[in-house]
């Protein structure tokens, strides 16, 4: 397993995937200093308060990492859907696993050296941003740690998927239906919100399933606690505009769905694994 | 050096029993008995649908046999270890674009479990054996597609493997290529490994095997040594003066057939051939043309896949798998 994640490793390397991904960051996180810094000094121009220029740049902090959050997913959709299909396709697993490497040892080493890849990306841009708005604005959210825990999640969980449809479905199919899945799933928890703002439990219900079947937005939930200033939770906890808002969370994901979310991908390799054993190469 | 560990030489490289694959409603193996033995460079032949490449799938462990059962090197079709003594070149030969072709063979090497110390020497000897030495450094997306069949040989030769499997080994190489790979198989046979040659390519399996067998929808249709399978020498002759009552006279050769002004005699050894044509002439027989030898295999195995085959295009005709 650790040889195919090294060689998936490698290959990112050797195609310029990596490279251009720390070119992605750099211009990201660039961009993300300039508006951060021109926010602070139209702010500090117009006499805006301390308060409220933190409540702002930790907002811009929370769509840049919904935007950020959204390019991750993409690109762990890009990984992940060619990753069994391609090589199945071009022969080149065959050569490999007629060698004596299990097919599970296959497949993993793949997400595994993917999911590399993707966490080194998501660590990268996501601490060098926080680090970036706080040196510029002053604002750090309480633990910079958990929204970037939570984005590279969310990444984790749709590499996952891509890898078990990449299993069957040729690249483009599973890249497809694994992002459409991914809105679908980031809808159903705005309608959740709405749900529990307006106490509507059909739409509660609706949430609940979309995050069993894909807990990309308890993930997402994660992100947006974790970039919040505490003086906002408390502000907008009882708002029903703060509360029926996609950014903006009272509370993180609770530990059982987090734990969900973790058995969620264990058992989506184990699905592709079964997939890929039962496969006629 | 590369050493892999040595089996009993009793113990045959391939053995099938009745051995059956199912697509669909397509029988694409109908029951496979074979023996391979080691030290044997084995052909087998077919045309395309035949079953050949599903055989090679089935050997590798790549597909699983919907009845009947196999082995290869003394263990169950599909058993890992076994792998390690396997090299493999598949018919669809593609390997990594991005890496270098010496870093193709350390992958295979690593895979097949080689210590770490012996994978590059094992590697730059592969790429000697198939004339990539020069081009170790170079990577593969630059090759073409011969090269890249030279490449998928090494790595089927990697380490010296027991038993090699190679599926259209010659399909991208040119003639220089071809002669090349007969040399290696024989240097892979000559060293004790079993080489099971999957081809279409008759002239190359004539050259190099020691035994055939020849499939056509998913059943062997013919199997045994070369000379077995191609049948006894005949000796053709053109003539005129010959009638149909004068052939008792030169039974004594084998049994003659007339047909028009040719005369065939099968079986008939060679040495035979100038007493033949002495007795002819003393029956005042004119002879025009002696042609002396046995059927090609190329003969052979169109005799045999076309024999129970409409032509192609009529309705009957067996659609290709």
């Amino acid at each position: 397993m650790l040889t195919i994640a090294k060689l998936t490793i490698g290959e990112a390397a050797r195609r310029r995937v990596l490279w251009i991904l720390v070119i992605l960051a750099a211009v990201a996180v660039s961009l993300t200093a300039w508006g951060v810094s021109s926010l602070i000094t139209a702010a500090r121009e117009h006499g805006v308060t301390e308060l409220d220029t933190k409540f702002a740049v930790s907002q811009v902090l929370i769509f840049i990492a919904f935007m950020f959050g959204f390019v991750l997913v993409m690109t762990a959709a890009f990984f992940g859907s060619p990753a069994i299909a391609t090589d199945l396709e071009s022969g080149i697993a065959q050569a490999m696993l007629a060698r004596p490497l299990r097919r599970s040892s296959y497949l993993l080493g793949r997400w595994l050296g993917l999911a590399i890849v993707i966490v080194g990306y998501a660590a990268v841009s996501g601490f060098l941003a926080i680090g970036v708005v706080g040196a510029i604005s002053g604002y750090l959210p309480p633990d910079p740690l958990l929204p970037v825990a939570y984005l590279a999640g969310q990444a984790l969980v749709l590499l996952s998927l891509t890898v078990l449809l990449s299993t069957r479905l040729p690249p483009i199919a599973g890249g497809a239906i694994a992002v459409v899945a991914y809105g679908l799933a980031w809808m159903a928890g705005v309608l959740g919100k709405i749900g529990i703002a307006i106490g509507t439990t059909t739409l509660i219900g609706v949430s609940d399933a979309s995050r069993f079947l894909l807990p990309t937005d308890a993930l997402w939930q994660g992100v947006v606690y974790g970039l919040e200033p505490a003086f906002v939770i408390s502000a907008g906890e009882g708002q029903f505009v703060a509360r029926s808002s996609p950014f903006f969370a009272s509370s993180g994901p609770a530990p059982a769905i987090v734990a969900w979310a973790v058995i969620w991908v264990v058992l989506v390799l184990a699905l592709a694994v079964a997939q890929l054993r039962r496969r006629e190469l | 050096m590369i050493r892999m560990p040595r089996l009993s030489l009793d113990l045959p490289a391939i053995e099938t029993t009745d051995l059956r694959k199912r697509y669909g409603a397509v029988d694409a193996l109908a029951g496979l008995t074979m023996t391979v033995g080691r030290g044997e460079v084995f052909g087998f032949l077919g045309p395309n649908g035949a079953g050949k490449t599903t055989t090679v799938k089935l050997l590798l462990g790549l597909a699983r046999p919907t009845a009947g059962s196999g082995k290869v090197l003394g263990a169950p079709l599909g058993d890992l270890q076994t792998r390690r003594k396997v090299g493999y070149l598949p018919e669809l030969f593609r390997y990594q674009p991005w890496l270098k072709a010496r870093e193709v063979l350390t992958l295979h090497a690593e895979l097949m479990g080689m210590p770490g110390a012996r994978r590059r020497p094992a590697a730059d000897e592969a790429l000697h054996l198939v004339g990539l030495a020069d081009r170790a450094g170079d990577l593969v997306a630059k090759f073409s597609k011969g090269m890249q069949q030279r490449l998928g040989l090494g790595a089927a030769l990697l380490g010296e493997p027991a038993l090699v499997v190679l599926d259209e080994p010659t399909s991208a190489l040119d003639p220089v290529g071809r002669v090349d790979v007969r040399g290696i198989v024989r240097t892979a046979a000559d060293r004790g490994a079993a080489v099971f040659l999957n081809s279409h390519l008759l002239s190359e399996v004539e050259q190099v095997c020691d035994r055939v067998a020849i499939i056509d929808h998913g059943r062997v249709v013919a199997s045994g040594e070369l000379d077995d399978v191609l049948g006894q020498a005949e000796t053709q002759i053109r003539v005129t003066g010959l009638s149909p009552s004068d052939l008792s006279a030169i039974e004594r050769f084998g049994t003659p057939t007339l047909e028009g002004d040719l005369l065939a005699i099968r079986p008939m050894a060679a040495a035979d051939v100038p007493d033949l044509v002495a007795q002819l002439v003393s029956m005042g027989v004119r002879v025009f043309e002696v042609r002396s030898g046995r059927s090609s295999l190329e003969q052979r195995f169109l005799e045999l896949v076309a024999r129970d085959r409409p032509p192609a295009g009529t309705p009957s005709a067996p659609r290709l798998r």
